[in-house]
């Protein structure tokens, strides 16, 4: 059952990565992404290759697993790098198959894509999702945000429902597979027929899930009611996240990382990507 | 000693509002009684008997139709109750609901046990405190960076217990908090449940439908179509198995035994609800009687 779940899920370790703040781990996260986005051409992709293969060796987590996590999003891949290969002109032609042109800017692009794609999926694996807890994820978010409380905005709020949609993703996932398999048992069938028979298969499934769903959430806020919760005011918090020496120097190494590529997109861009 | 009653209600009455098709259910009629606190309470009844509604008037969830209830003596259904009396009441008795999934917030275990801490606004050195004594206390210390969703059902109420316990409350009503359980958790939940009396002096309240759990209390609360059908002690609860059972209601196994043997003429007591002090005394009672002959 949880292998099915992989992509976004948080993995058990004690690396340097795993120890940094969770704000920090936002901010750096979005760093590297303009720092992805940023990068133009075959040398600063390669710096970037080199940061994120160092990043997951940091991790302490198999490569082989962060690959694993990557192929709900295969499809996407594959398809970004078709278009770019048979759309895209250049000025040397490699193959041509009728209309068909093949460029080798084109081929280069493809990969550049990909290997930004890739990039993006594993920076924020190793920053967030595989290295933070869903709850320190939320509660970093949390306190980045909490200056907009000023403007009436209910970051509380939404970081309740965070954690509380998080504890209760693997509780409805185990809910859905029961009333599959109760639906089996008196004959349903999930898994021959047209897409549309397929589709109107699930409504038994997604009817006990809805109702079941809306049962928990009134027990819940029972529940929580009970416990003293009166929202985001007066609360205080068990774990306090502090921003340690290590933190910075990651916000430091991230910045020069950035700094490098813009040296590098400016001095030797070698192939450039055109989009 | 004269202890002060931590609950007391006088005469609570409330129905489920009915609706086109059904007239109103009354849940519960006129019940009135005192939990004193530090006392270790059942209520037992079968499913419709008041017992969850009491549970839910208890807990604040609902509020009776009439009758008094006060809570830590303050009056909870005086009209001018405001919220923060409602607060401060729930500050000191918790709850232990039926599905150990739907009262778990957080998805890891100790900061689940914080969370009604957090709620108070107490230090986060002082929570850091309370939430690793309550989980060694409960003992699922190993378990605390662990989440809930890996655990046994017993083991996630005993997480529920331990923010109960974090909170420092005087009071904890478990609403049939086993009944969801196989028998080794319930074991579990009970054992927590006694430990939490008898070494912390806590008021359990255990509303419950198994004889076996209830016949573990000081005294036992017997409900029965909204009003309280007995009150005393398990020994006296249980001595008329025939009042019991006409009621719907189960006697302890061994109970029942001993109820059967005395019938078929056999000189035993009833009150007996250890499994090896029931075999004990049959044996005593063979014995005598043999002797006699």
């Amino acid at each position: 059952m949880k292998a099915d779940i992989t992509f976004g899920q948080y993995c058990e370790g004690n690396s340097l990565i795993h120890r940094l703040d969770p704000r920090m781990k936002i901010v750096l996260s979005i760093l590297y992404i303009v720092a992805i986005f940023l990068a133009k051409g075959v040398t600063s992709f390669a710096l970037l290759i080199l940061s994120a293969v160092l990043l997951v060796g940091l991790t302490g987590l198999s490569p082989a697993m962060i690959l694993r996590g990557m192929r709900p999003l295969l499809f996407i891949i594959v398809f970004t790098a078709v278009i770019n290969i048979f759309w895209m002109t250049g000025d040397v032609l490699l193959v041509q198959l009728g209309p068909v042109k093949i460029y080798l800017e084109g081929i280069i692009n493809a990969i550049l894509i990909v290997v930004r794609i890739v990039l993006l999926i594993v920076a924020t694996s190793v920053f967030l999702t595989y290295t933070t807890t869903p709850l320190a994820l939320t509660d970093g978010l949390e306190q980045l945000l909490s200056p907009l409380k000023k403007l009436h905005v209910p970051v509380h709020e939404f970081s309740m429902m965070m954690t509380i949609a998080l504890r209760f993703i693997p509780t409805l996932i185990d809910e859905t597979q029961k009333i599959m398999n109760a639906q089996k048992a008196r004959g349903a069938d999930f898994s021959t027929g047209s897409l549309l028979q397929r589709a109107k298969a699930l409504i038994p499934i997604l009817i006990p899930l809805f109702i079941s769903a809306f049962r928990r959430a009134d027990e819940l806020a029972t529940a929580m009611e009970c416990r003293c919760y009166t929202g985001g005011e007066g609360r205080t918090r068990m774990n306090v996240l502090r921003s340690t020496a290590k933190d910075w120097l990651f916000l430091l190494a991230i910045l020069l990382l950035g700094t490098a590529i813009v040296l590098l997109n400016t001095y030797f861009p070698l192939y450039g990507l055109t989009l | 000693m004269q202890k002060n009653p931590i609950i007391k209600a006088e005469h609570l009455t409330f129905s489920y509002p009915g609706d086109s098709e059904s007239k109103p259910v009354r849940a519960l009629d006129d019940v009135s009684f005192e939990i004193e606190e530090g006392s270790f309470t059942a209520i037992l009844g079968h499913n419709g008997s008041g017992k969850s509604t009491l549970a839910k008037l208890l807990c604040m969830v609902n509020y009776p139709d009439s009758g008094k209830l006060f809570l830590c003596g303050k009056d909870l259904t005086d009209p001018d109750v405001t919220d923060e009396d409602i607060l401060a009441a729930r500050r000191d008795i918790g709850m232990v609901f039926q599905n150990p999934d739907n009262q778990i917030v957080a998805s890891i275990v100790e900061e689940d046990v914080a969370f009604g801490c957090e709620n108070l606004g107490i230090p986060s050195a002082e929570i850091r405190k309370r939430v690793d004594q309550a989980l060694e206390q409960v003992g699922m210390t190993k378990h605390a960076r662990s989440s809930p969703h890996n655990l046994s059902g017993g083991q996630k109420q005993r997480i529920a217990i331990a923010g109960v316990i974090a909170m420092k409350r005087k009071c904890v009503i478990f609403d049939e908090s086993t009944a969801m359980l196989d028998p080794l958790g319930r074991q579990d939940v009970m054992n927590t449940a006694m430990k939490l009396n008898r070494e912390d002096g806590i008021t359990v309240i255990l509303i419950t439908h198994y004889m076996s759990e209830a016949a573990l209390a000081d005294r036992i609360i017997v409900m029965d179509h909204g009003k309280i059908l007995r009150d005393g002690t398990p020994s006296e609860v249980f001595s008329d198995p025939e009042a019991m059972w006409d009621a719907g209601l189960d006697v302890p196994q061994t109970t029942e035994l001993l109820y059967k043997m005395r019938q078929a003429g056999l000189d035993v007591r009833l009150d007996l609800f250890d499994v090896n002090d029931c075999a004990a005394e049959i044996a005593r009672a063979i014995k005598r009687a043999r002797g006699g002959k």
